[in-house]
């Protein structure tokens, strides 16, 4: 199959995933009930439940998991590393920090716009931090110090979580613990706009970089030596990933797995460079996760289950499945 | 660009670098000039300064003092991509993180031509398969870079460095550890390249077959320029003794063959210097 089907393919397969999601739920709507809610002349619970609940959280599911796809796969050509995720580098820690002080606070129940902004304050701390860190005197930045940097960060701020979980009431705990395993029942269009254009910026600068991906996953020194100016297109590509995970996890907490498994799938199943392999994990984590979240919200109906329980349940057999087949076919 | 004969395609005017974190000088006041279509190699013990001088070279790193012109032109005036565009560079060493196959190696040659954006076209398609023939790397192209032997590895990535279409190559002992016939196939190919007007700069250890296959050897010393010339002029007796810190015996290549006489270096057992 070439490329472009593939894509095409997995466009598809993103329109097909969010349909679903749209379909199923607490509530049974049928297929002719999704599409008379959609267009708005059916009954109007029905146009209620899939304009205003069900469209806006599968769209934010399918931009949240292209994010998380899509930052997943830069972080691990930027440090060189299969096992590197959005996460590793404290970012998730620092919007966590954020999210559990405005719970903590009281700041949240105040005002709903006080969490994901103290969040996304926290986020960039986080970065910022990282940053001051990892760049040497010679103000390069050097990706293993990175890494270490990038670690570390995340374990003081886990500590500053459970310094700050040990001071809440039950109600406090319970919700900032919600908030860390990640969710999408905060869903509104206003996030779906905010996701929507940080993931439509961030994917025209990293297609962008894709090439020099290539080369500098290959090898930096040579990477140097065929002409990319390998210290901006590192920089670069850290700051707009980090803030790409930033938003999502402003959107939906932290959700796991997703930006490890995803780019690692694309690779097994399909190969290639990143001029592929980023607008294909986009694609693949735009489409996993409305369904996964879809099996969230159905399993124990009307309950609803932790979704990163869920992406890790559900993509952790289904990548050994994959890894399992290509090391079987291929064992060099 | 047309180049003529022994136009200057390299000229180092008293390069003096050392690295942030070093202790001394890895160079130190190196003057030399490479002319085009010429072979020179340098060669010097580990740690003399080899690596850094192509380094400082290719624009890889700036040096502390003195200032390099590649093409009558002041380095520091070219965009690293107007350098990778003419010159083809071979780190020592390269580690991929992710697995690649030797077309998708080759292909990354065309980088500098190509930039962010800019699909692939037939120029780039030719110059991949070509360089791939050129390098006899072509029944290897579907194969993953790590499953290749070492002396396949390296005529992989020398057709990496071709399908750029580079006026000159710098190249980083890309003979180490190689068997004798991978080892020759390479020089080979690079007398055949230089045959064609290209220029070639080249760290090795190997003494021998430098001095049958470079028009000039530049001995390093600790990072300053010991001996440049010739390899009948370099390969004296007692400068490699000293540079080298072992005795050595300097002999003819026995032939036959073109390079009958050419200067053959032989370590000598210690105790047995005069």
């Amino acid at each position: 199959m070439s490329r472009g089907v593939v894509l095409a393919a997995l466009v598809l397969a993103v329109a097909g995933a969010i349909a679903v999601s749209l379909r199923f739920g607490a509530v049974g709507l049928g297929w002719s009930g999704v599409w008379e809610g959609l267009s708005g002349d059916g009954d109007p619970i029905a146009v209620a439940i899939t304009r205003d609940l069900r469209l806006p959280r599968a769209v934010l599911a399918a931009l949240v998991g292209g994010a998380l796809g899509l930052a997943g796969a830069t972080f691990q050509a930027l440090l060189r590393n299969p096992l590197a995720d959005p996460y590793v580098l404290g970012v998730s820690g620092g919007a966590a920090v954020g999210a559990v002080v405005a719970i903590g606070a009281g700041w949240a129940g105040a005002a709903a716009w006080s969490l994901p902004v103290s969040a996304l304050t926290g986020a960039a701390l986080a970065i910022a931090l990282v940053l001051r860190i990892a760049t040497n005197v010679e103000r390069r930045l050097d990706v293993r110090v990175l890494l270490l940097s990038g670690v570390v960060a995340g374990t003081f701020f886990n500590a500053c979580i459970l310094l700050a979980l040990s001071f809440q009431e039950a109600e406090a705990f319970r919700a900032a613990v919600f908030w860390m395993m990640g969710g999408l029942g905060g869903a509104s269009w206003q996030l779906v706009w905010m996701m929507g254009l940080a993931l439509g910026g961030a994917s025209i600068v990293l297609l962008g970089l894709s090439r020099s991906f290539d080369l500098i996953a290959h090898g930096e020194e040579t990477a140097g030596f065929l002409g990319v100016p390998v210290q901006r297109v590192r920089l670069l590509a850290y700051l707009i990933a980090s803030l790409l995970t930033a938003g999502a996890v402003v959107a939906a907490g932290g959700i796991g797995f997703v930006g490890l498994f995803v780019p690692h799938t694309v690779r097994l199943l399909w190969g290639g460079g990143h001029r592929f392999l980023l607008p294909a994990t986009l694609l693949v984590g735009a489409a996993f996760l409305p369904l996964a979240d879809t099996l969230a919200r159905v399993i124990t109906a009307p309950g609803e289950l932790p979704l990163g329980v869920i992406t890790a349940f559900v993509g952790v057999p289904f990548f050994v499945l994959v890894l399992r087949r290509q090391t079987r076919q291929a064992p060099a | 660009m047309k180049l003529r004969q022994n136009d200057v395609m390299w000229r180092a005017t008293r390069l003096g670098y050392r690295y942030p974190s070093g202790d001394r000088e890895a160079i130190e006041e190196a003057t030399l000039g490479v002319a085009t279509g010429e072979i020179v190699a340098l060669v010097g013990p580990n740690g003399s300064g080899k690596s850094t001088l192509i380094r400082l070279l290719v624009g890889a790193r700036e040096p502390n003092r003195g200032e390099t012109e590649l093409l009558g032109r002041k380095l520091a005036a070219w965009s690293a991509l107007e350098i990778a565009r003419r010159v083809g560079i071979m780190a020592q060493h390269e580690e991929p993180a992710f697995p690649v196959t030797v077309r998708e190696l080759v292909a990354m040659g065309r980088y500098p031509h190509l930039g962010a954006w800019r699909r692939p076209g037939v120029d780039d398609h030719h110059a991949i398969e070509r360089a791939l023939e050129r390098c006899r790397v072509d029944s290897l192209a579907d194969r993953s870079f790590v499953t290749l032997s070492g002396g396949e590895r390296q005529r992989a990535r020398l057709a990496r460095a071709l399908a750029q279409e580079p006026l000159a190559l710098a190249l980083d002992e890309p003979t180490a550890a190689l068997d004798i016939a991978s080892e020759m196939s390479i020089w080979e190919l690079l007398r055949a390249e230089a045959a064609k007007g290209k220029t070639v700069l080249l760290s090795t250890h190997n003494l021998n077959l430098a001095a049958r296959y470079a028009d000039r050897l530049v001995l390093l010393h600790r990072g300053r320029v010991a001996a440049d010339g010739t390899p009948e002029s370099v390969l004296r007796e007692g400068t490699l003794s000293d540079v080298y810190g072992w005795p050595v015996k300097v002999m003819e290549h026995p032939g036959p063959g073109p390079d009958q006489g050419a200067p053959q270096v032989v370590p000598l057992h210690p105790e047995s210097a005069s």
